[in-house]
């Protein structure tokens, strides 16, 4: 950006940049209740799943994440059902609920044989009931396949079936579906106790007893045992907050136990009140024992909980990560324009809007720190979160100093592209899991995990960078020496960069392994792909160093690099074997197929001989490629790299 | 003698050798789906070539260059250059600093994978144990029981039947003849008997070899005094459930008993069993807890208290081992590993490594030296963009 920029140009990028974040800010304000009923509030409620807890609004979310893919409801009238409304309707109106369509089919061999429409995407319970049992019984021969060597079809059969359990969980969490007045139920419950147990030691004595008592506690008994099992989240707290903090029921368990003491948990009345009083669309009824059972949480020091629920849900409304991809895609365009026309202020442009969608991606990975109290990467999901951000934040210092569109283009694309593939991955619902016993130690999750991410970001972006020099060195005139050489400088730090991080994040696995079972390495396939990566920086520098390579050849070796660590990243779960296996991803393994693809691809385009390069041809040569041609000898244009030392 | 040094010193030698390194890890990864981790660490890794014959036939050629070659190309090619090319300067500093802390990585794990020892201690609740044993290896061992406050042990390691048929040691009355021994096999009923009949190896990544012995004892006379069917599946207590399990029905209760006999008034038992490596404490398993996250089956953390008793040193003290918490004692390290079904007692994971400590050394050094040079880099950098 050499040319100084005037008039409307100094404000423009001002102004574009305002209006984003305007957009940010405006979409941080909390959403209303489409209804009298304050379904928001219900919304933050704490409850206990996946070992955590987390507000119902989160619970609602993750489990259409898991149904349908998306995180609310597409209504007929293309209108938007907000996921916990559509989980409240699930548990008070179970035959309107019946009708939405929430299940998500892609394989069309699951469609022919649940005779479903072949175009549809999505369907409701009452268009797949009909098939359910035939559903049940291919089921129950897969499961004995194991999960590799199942067909395409065989998995979509397993998904839709565990779908149809997650549905009938979420039905029966808090009442039976068939209740009608739930509130009632339990009022009479409690006044049968007493008199069932009488009836009940007496015929267990063999002596005489009232048969109706009897009978009536034993219905109970087997209703709330079947709810117990299905209830979903667990959503009682104990009373007893000196005993187990974390030792939460479902109301069906909890029910159960009220047959010893007699005594009904406040949290079941409540909730029994609530779906009642939904049921009867009695919004004072509701919001009244909502008000009440909020009350009672933070008066019996369920305040961090109440806290707790209260944040997750506003994370989730912001979806921080989403905001940033479409920022991404904007600030990447922009700065791709300005290659085209070099208008100062689209560069400007996209360096500010970089700056916003960092400033978002970063508040994102700190919140989630904070709800989850760990470092930044636990899982999958999160690592694609921390390489996005890793490569985004060195991307942008690139930008800062070199000025001239490059840093943008690629924390565009590497920043979006990354998102892409978190958002994929949290589709398996909750992204927030608990740590098996071995990963439950924030000290080496914030070393080993951090360090050897950072170098998978670090190595993506070399690779990057080196794209964009191979696909405007070969498609256009615009790469002149002086843009060649800063590129080459830059893909030279960064993987200095690299180096160092995946050296140091590799080792200090090593010695995290050996703290916890005693072997430093055990070439276990997730070592394997660090130490690749670790052995093929070292290459390049070397061969750069030696002259082996020079800028071009560096180029080359890191579109190889791009495989190496895509491999190492995510290839090596695919192996379904060793101590850090995720497991079978069918889908990821195409798209990482798809990814290795064009890399090979632009890694052949990168080898084609420098005389077809358009940027490296003499500009009076036309668009002929066999004009005369500038430096056939020396390979690439701004000559030999010294060597380091 | 220039051009060799030259070739041995080139870092063309370091680039080409560290792509195939590259290649090497990628194809030993890919085999262990196949043969599992244990196969390919010993076929890719510990090796001078990786070797490749088609399946069935009896040649085999090298097709690529096993992980010991690599390492010690590159380690010459390390050496020679810094003997050649190099000159100590300050700007170089960290380059030194880099490769002598790989040296030592490199011969560290070397030494790591020839002299460490890895064995399991398995105790229940309540329980004691003063030895470990090796999960891979086994051993006949004869126990002399007539002593009832001592048992003094001879043991025969598992590769001396190889090519030995007879055992005969001063310091026992008898001698054991071999009739056979099988490295892998599996139990079988003959009748009301017990045979065991001889498997190939085992190759999959959980699969291990499990060894039996059929011998028979001798007095120095030449008399036969007893036969037994000997094998790991007799010993440990896993095994020997799943026989029972399989052919407990069909067999008399005396194949169960002990391999117990008796030779000038002296008692001895026989028993084909894990290699034990005895030590001269004792650990006592108080308590092992295993936690799960609320409402769900994934393990929040194990741990076991234990009592260790050192008569010798005079020591008795408690200790908790849990996940990412190990035990240093007397050259060894006790690791969380497993535990028993039922919670009801620990497997620890017992390491003897000399060299653990070199990876620490190593990679402080490779760090420090990482970033010293980048960072000279770097500040040369921004210098130079100063001044421009």
């Amino acid at each position: 950006m050499k040319q100084p920029l005037t008039g409307w140009q100094r404000w423009l990028p001002w102004g574009i940049v305002g209006l984003a974040a305007l957009w940010v800010v405006a979409a941080l304000k909390p959403p209303t209740d489409p209804s009298p009923f304050r379904i928001r509030e219900f919304a933050e409620l704490p409850v206990l799943l996946n070992g955590r807890v987390q507000p119902l609004d989160s619970v609602a979310r993750n489990s259409l994440l898991i149904l349908r893919s998306k995180q609310s409801l597409a209504l007929e009238d293309g209108k938007q059902m907000d996921a916990t409304e559509w989980m409240l309707e699930m548990m008070t109106h179970p035959d309107l609920a019946d009708q939405r369509k929430v299940f998500r089919i892609d394989n069309l061999e699951v469609k022919g044989l649940l005779k479903l429409a072949e175009e549809e995407k999505n369907f409701s319970f009452n268009q797949i009931k009909d098939g359910w049992e035939e559903l049940e019984k291919q089921n129950r021969r897969i499961q004995e396949l194991e999960a590799e060597v199942r067909t395409p079809y065989e998995r979509g059969l397993v998904k839709i079936n565990s779908a149809i359990g997650l549905y009938f969980r979420i039905k029966n969490s808090i009442r039976p579906e068939n209740s009608g007045d739930f509130a009632a139920e339990i009022g009479l419950y409690r006044d049968k106790i007493a008199a069932g147990l009488v009836a009940l030691q007496k015929s267990q004595a063999g002596e005489d007893h009232d048969e109706n008592d009897l009978q009536m506690i034993v219905q109970f008994f087997r209703r709330y045992e079947m709810l117990s099992k299905t209830g979903y989240p667990l959503v009682v707290p104990p009373v007893d907050l000196s005993h187990k903090r974390e030792d939460w029921r479902t109301v069906g368990a909890s029910l159960m136990e009220s047959m010893r003491g007699g005594q009904i948990q406040p949290a079941v009345e409540y909730y029994a009140a609530m779906t009642t009083a939904y049921t009867k669309n009695d919004p004072g009824a509701f919001n009244s024992a909502l008000g009440e059972y909020q009350a009672w949480l933070a008066k019996s020091g369920y305040t961090p909980e109440i806290k707790k629920g209260h944040n997750e849900s506003f994370f989730n409304h912001y979806q921080p990560f989403i905001k940033s991809m479409t920022l991404y895609v904007l600030a990447f365009l922009l700065a791709c324009a300005y290659w085209f026309k070099w208008s100062p202020w689209l560069a400007r442009t996209a360096f500010l809007l970089v700056g916003l969608s960092l400033v978002i991606h970063t508040s994102g990975l700190i919140f989630r720190m904070v709800l989850e109290g760990r470092p930044p990467v636990t899982n999958l999901y999160s690592s694609a979160i921390f390489v996005g951000w890793g490569a985004v934040l060195l991307s942008f210092v690139l930008e800062r100093i070199y000025k001239d569109g490059i840093g943008s283009v690629t924390a565009g694309a590497v920043g979006f592209t990354t998102l892409v593939v978190a958002h994929n991955l949290s589709l398996d619902g909750d992204t927030m899991t608990m740590l098996q016993a071995v990963l439950d130690t924030n000290f080496w999750l914030a070393t080993h995990v951090v360090a050897v991410t950072l170098g998978y970001a670090s190595t993506f972006l070399a690779g990057f960078l080196a794209i964009v020099y191979i696909v405007r060195g070969l498609l256009t005139r615009s790469l002149t020496p002086e843009t060649a050489k800063s590129l080459s400088r830059m893909v030279y730090g960064i993987v200095c960069f690299a180096t160092l991080f995946s050296f140091v994040g590799t080792v200090l696995g090593g010695i995290w392994a050996d703290q916890s079972w005693g072997r430093f390495w055990g070439w276990d396939p997730k070592e394997n792909g660090a130490l690749m990566i670790v052995l093929w920086t070292a290459a390049m520098l070397h061969a750069r160093w030696g002259g082996i390579v020079r800028e071009r050849g560096l180029m080359v070796m890191c579109i190889f690099g791009n495989i190496v660590t895509s491999f190492s990243w995510f290839g090596v779960n695919m192996l379904s074997i060793g101590l850090h296996s995720y497991g079978f991803m069918d889908e990821a393994f195409k798209w990482l197929m798809v990814f290795d693809v064009t890399q090979l691809i632009i890694l052949a385009m990168g080898l084609v001989p420098i005389k077809y390069w358009r940027s490296f041809a003499k500009p009076d040569s036309g668009s002929s490629p066999n004009g005369k041609l500038s430096g056939t000898k020396t390979p690439v244009t701004p000559g030999k790299l010294t060597a380091a030392a | 003698m220039t051009a060799i040094l030259k070739f041995w010193s080139s870092l063309r030698l370091t680039v080409v050798t560290l792509a195939m390194a590259m290649g090497l890890v990628f194809i030993g990864t890919l085999a262990q789906v196949k043969i599992g981790l244990y196969q390919a660490q010993i076929d890719y890794f510990q090796s001078l070539f990786v070797w490749w014959g088609p399946s069935g036939s009896n040649w085999k050629i090298p097709v690529w260059p096993g992980g010991y070659l690599l390492g010690l190309v590159l380690l010459i090619n390390l050496l020679a250059a810094h003997a050649s090319r190099f000159k100590f300067s300050k700007k170089k500093i960290g380059i030194f600093v880099i490769h002598a802390g790989l040296i030592i990585l490199f011969l560290g794990q070397f030494a790591t994978e020839r002299l460490s020892v890895e064995s399991n201690m398995v105790i229940s609740e309540g329980a004691s144990k003063n030895y470990s044993e090796n999960g891979r290896k086994s051993e006949l061992a004869i126990i002399e029981t007539t002593d009832s406050k001592e048992d003094v042990v001879t043991s025969v390691p598992e590769a001396w039947f190889g090519n030995n048929r007879e055992l005969n040691r001063a310091e026992l009355p008898f001698i054991i003849k071999v009739q056979m021994f099988a490295p892998n096999a599996e139990p079988a009923a003959k009748g009301s008997n017990l045979v065991f009949t001889p498997l190939p190896p085992a190759t999959k990544m959980n699969d291990r070899n499990i060894p039996a012995a059929e011998v028979e004892v001798v007095d120095r006379k030449g008399k036969s005094l007893a036969k037994f069917e000997t094998s790991n599946w007799l010993s440990e207590d896993k095994l020997l459930s799943m026989v029972k399990e399989k052919l407990g029905e069909r067999l008399s209760p005396s194949v169960f008993q002990r391999s117990e006999f008796k030779v000038d008034g002296r008692s001895f038992e026989l028993a084909m069993r894990p290699v034990r490596y005895y030590k001269p404490y004792v650990v006592q398993l108080l308590n092992f807890s295993h936690d799960r996250y609320a409402g769900t089956d994934i393990p929040k953390n194990y741990s076991s208290r234990i009592r260790l008793i050192n008569s010798q040193t005079r020591e008795d003290r408690e200790v908790l081992i849990y996940m990412n918490n190990p035990l240093r004692y007397g050259g060894e390290t006790y690791y969380q590993a497993s535990f028993l079904p039922g919670d009801t007692g620990t497997i620890f994971q017992v390491v003897k490594n000399p060299g653990w400590l070199t990876p620490y050394l190593a990679c402080i050094m490779v760090s420090a030296g990482l970033l010293i040079q980048f960072l000279t880099h770097l500040i040369q950098f921004i210098k130079k963009r100063r001044t421009a």
